[in-house]
């Protein structure tokens, strides 16, 4: 047998050249693409410190500490014009977690009822449901603000002709005007008797999951809890004399006095949102129903489970895995369009945002604000869907 | 028991004959009964939808053909009761091509059916050939060309006048030709082995994904002109173009990587066995069987970037969006706005659902399943 080399004996680097080591290869081509971006970037920001310095553009966040000078429509917090435009920055923040939070919940309503429609077996509902999702998925969501909004102004009369569908309820080109609560101790004792209902669920839950698993006995903790966060605001409001006074709107001159008013912008902000949104939502709680097969209904009534049951541990926990991650993607996707509200005049945070842009002139520090402000939105969304991901993953062999 | 003497109860049936089921299971009756009214709620239900529809639907289609004024003056719609569809009829060609010249406003006319003849032509997968890449290269610089004119004798139009129908479809067209292929690129580096390529791949499309596509399009209206050096300027819709085309890349990315997931190790070991190298198996064997499996998201994609092209309105673009608001601002025209957005809403439901329809078409047709 002749003498083979061995294969290890001679080094590739004398044979070999080096792009055909995949590894030198790859470092090198890592290295330039570092290279590539980060010459790219510097050409980027040279150019950019040279504009400012020559258009003479104060630089930093210090702006911040300004005051801001303008007003703003609506706000959850108290805030005047002589504000720093931190806050007014706030304030845009506050407003778009506002109508991000009312939508979604309203959102994941609507969009579960019509989605649970379009599997109707009533033909005219399912094909309503249909057809609704099919519309509202295809016109641009700005379009439809535009419209709700100059529906508002446009259709509706002022304030001396409102509308009048319900007692103390009036629609007009001012907005929607409802009555208000008045004031009383019992409404933050009732908020205080929800929460606390809500911890003793959440505590009950888990001591009846783990008797369950030691003994084997059951208890009923869907009955117990619905008592609890029914019945526990309820007897406060009871117990704290049962207040029910409320202050009706009224006309006074042009405009009405009293109630709570929801702004034209605002109302038809959520509604755009609500409607274009609900009839993804639709779509995709739909598929969450269908994907579960119905051998598993069968197997699960094989085994004796109630409906309820049945419906509680076979078939819901096996359509939410389905249904949660693009959910949420859906309710981010609500909170990002909820910046189209600029375009309408209700006053989130790239609207207060962009304001600040153009009385300061600071546009590269507004927009990475803004950037950042939606960011931090998305990327504490992604982190309960990694969270929830992980929690609901199959748990394979 | 004698089978064969005839039950007094049943009638005589021969035993060739076919016995013809009760009215009630089968034709118009039983597909109401079946469909409508097969329990008491859903009777309930559908009594009361119907009421519903006829309170709703018959006064909605008086006032939207039987009063409508078609190509009136704004005066005399005013004092009719219907829909003033005049509104977009008497307005039809701002409302199309906005500041474009008025006497060279056949050249978008032109423009657009070419790109809808390639569309046309591109249904059909029989055609999808070389030729026809060829085609589509030729069809959008002949577009360009049209539009911006300044050779063959054709008066130069500032891009700062286009506007209407074009601007819309172009800034579709572009930002979706060319956000596929960086989509793709950008997906092939997130499940790339090179940990910085992986790195700057994720950050970016992560960053773009997390920022709503306005906070682009302001970036690229005034921030972009600080990036570049002192008198060098990029036009406006060239910028508002790239921020569509990043933004959009980001979301096909994600898409694609979907489907790059999908695909079984073994097709990978089997493409490395024949001696393919990284570019041969993504091309040859990864990357036609992936593009294949993402055709329905892609193509919800796509539709949503066909309908945020409406968002350059924010940076003042005069995409078809823009220039009906700009006529609604027209004393005359004032107060118009229903009929308006309803015409707008159309044109963007025709334009979305036969991209969905032709989506759904084509999954048909490339399903290899049995």
């Amino acid at each position: 047998m002749p003498p083979r080399r061995s294969l290890s004996a001679p080094s590739p680097h004398e044979t070999e050249p080096f792009w055909l080591d995949p590894r030198k290869r790859s470092v090198l081509f890592q290295a330039l693409v570092l290279g590539v971006v980060a010459l790219i970037a510097w050409y980027l920001i040279a150019n950019t410190v040279e504009n400012l310095h020559r258009q003479k553009i104060a630089t930093g966040f210090g702006f911040l500490r300004k005051e801001a000078a303008f007003e703003i429509g609506e706000s959850v917090i108290r805030y005047s014009a002589a504000d720093t435009y931190a806050r007014a920055l706030l304030v845009g923040a506050l407003n778009t977690v506002k109508v991000a939070v009312i939508g979604i919940v309203l959102t994941v309503l609507l969009g579960t009822f019509i989605g649970i429609a379009r599997l109707s077996s009533n033909w005219l509902i399912a094909r309503l449901a249909a057809a609704y999702i099919e519309v509202m998925q295809d016109i641009p969501v700005l379009l439809q603000l535009f419209f709700w909004y100059a529906l508002f102004y446009e259709s509706l009369p002022g304030p001396r002709n409102a509308l009048n569908p319900l007692t103390g309820v009036y629609l007009c080109n001012r907005g929607l005007i409802v009555p208000a609560l008045d004031p009383h101790p019992a409404w933050r004792a009732i908020v205080l008797a929800l929460v606390a209902a809500v911890a003793v669920v959440w505590v009950l839950r888990r001591w009846a999951r783990r008797r369950q698993d030691r003994t084997g006995q059951t208890f009923p903790v869907f009955r117990v809890s619905l008592a609890l966060i029914v019945g526990a605001p309820v007897l406060t409001w009871w117990t704290m004399g049962s207040p029910r006074a409320v202050t009706l709107p009224t006309l006074q001159g042009f405009n009405f006095v009293g109630g709570k008013t929801l702004s034209p912008e605002f109302t038809a902000v959520l509604l755009g949102l609500v409607l274009y949104t609900a009839a993804f939502v639709a779509e995709i709680v739909r598929a969450g129903i269908q994907a579960v097969s119905k051998g598993q209904r069968e197997a699960a009534m094989a085994l004796g489970l109630r409906p309820a049951q049945v419906l509680r541990l076979v078939i819901l926990p096996q359509a939410l895995r389905v249904i949660i991650p693009p959910l949420t993607s859906q309710m981010l996707n609500l909170t990002k369009n909820s910046s189209l509200a600029v375009a309408i005049g209700y006053p989130d945070f790239v609207s207060v945002a962009n304001t600040t842009i153009n009385q300061t002139g600071q546009s590269i520090e507004g927009v990475a604000l803004i950037m950042v402000v939606y960011l931090f939105f998305s990327l504490s969304t992604s982190a309960f869907m990694n969270w929830y991901n992980k929690k609901a993953k199959l748990v394979e062999r | 028991m004698n089978s064969r003497e005839p039950s007094p109860l049943t009638p005589a049936v021969n035993p060739g004959d076919t016995l013809k089921p009760p009215v009630t299971a089968y034709g118009p009756v039983g597909w109401l009964r079946k469909n409508l009214f097969n329990s008491v709620p859903n009777s309930l239900l559908t009594v009361l939808t119907v009421a519903f529809l006829w309170k709703t639907v018959p006064p909605l289609l008086q006032w939207a053909f039987v009063d409508a004024q078609w190509a009136t003056p704004s005066a005399l719609c005013r004092q009719s009761d219907g829909a003033c569809w005049s509104v977009i009829s008497r307005n039809l060609r701002f409302i199309l091509f906005g500041f474009y010249p008025y006497d060279q406003q056949w050249r978008p006319i032109v423009a657009v059916i070419l790109l809808l003849g390639l569309i046309f032509f591109s249904r059909d997968r029989k055609y999808w050939t070389k030729p026809l890449a060829y085609a589509w290269i030729v069809g959008l610089a002949a577009m360009g060309t049209l539009m911006a004119g300044g050779v063959f004798g054709l008066s130069a139009v500032e891009s700062s006048q286009w506007g209407g129908l074009p601007l819309t479809l172009l800034l579709a067209v572009f930002g979706l030709t060319a956000a596929y292929p960086l989509g793709v690129v950008l997906a092939l580096g997130r499940q790339s082995r090179m940990p910085a390529v992986k790195v700057l791949c994720i950050v970016y499309i992560e960053l773009i994904r997390g920022v709503p596509l306005i906070s682009l399009l302001f970036m690229a209206s005034i921030i972009f002109p600080l990036f570049l050096p002192e008198g060098v300027t990029i036009n406006k819709i060239l910028r508002a173009q790239l921020a569509i085309i990043l933004f959009t890349a980001a979301y096909i990315a994600e898409v694609v990587r979907g489907g790059l997931q999908a695909i079984p190790r073994g097709q990978y070991e089997a493409a490395e066995s024949l001696g393919l190298n990284y570019y041969l198996t993504m091309r040859l064997v990864v990357l036609p069987q992936a593009l294949k499996i993402v055709i329905p998201p892609t193509v919800s994609i796509l539709i949503s970037a066909f309908k945020d092209t409406s968002l350059v309105v924010i940076i003042a673009l005069y995409d078809v969006l823009k220039t009906t608001q700009t006529v609604l601002s027209n004393p005359e025209w004032m107060g118009f706005s229903r009929e308006a957005y309803l015409f707008l809403a159309l044109f963007y439901f025709t334009g979305c659902f036969s991209m969905s329809h032709y989506s759904r078409r084509l999954e048909k047709q490339l399903s290899t399943e049995h």
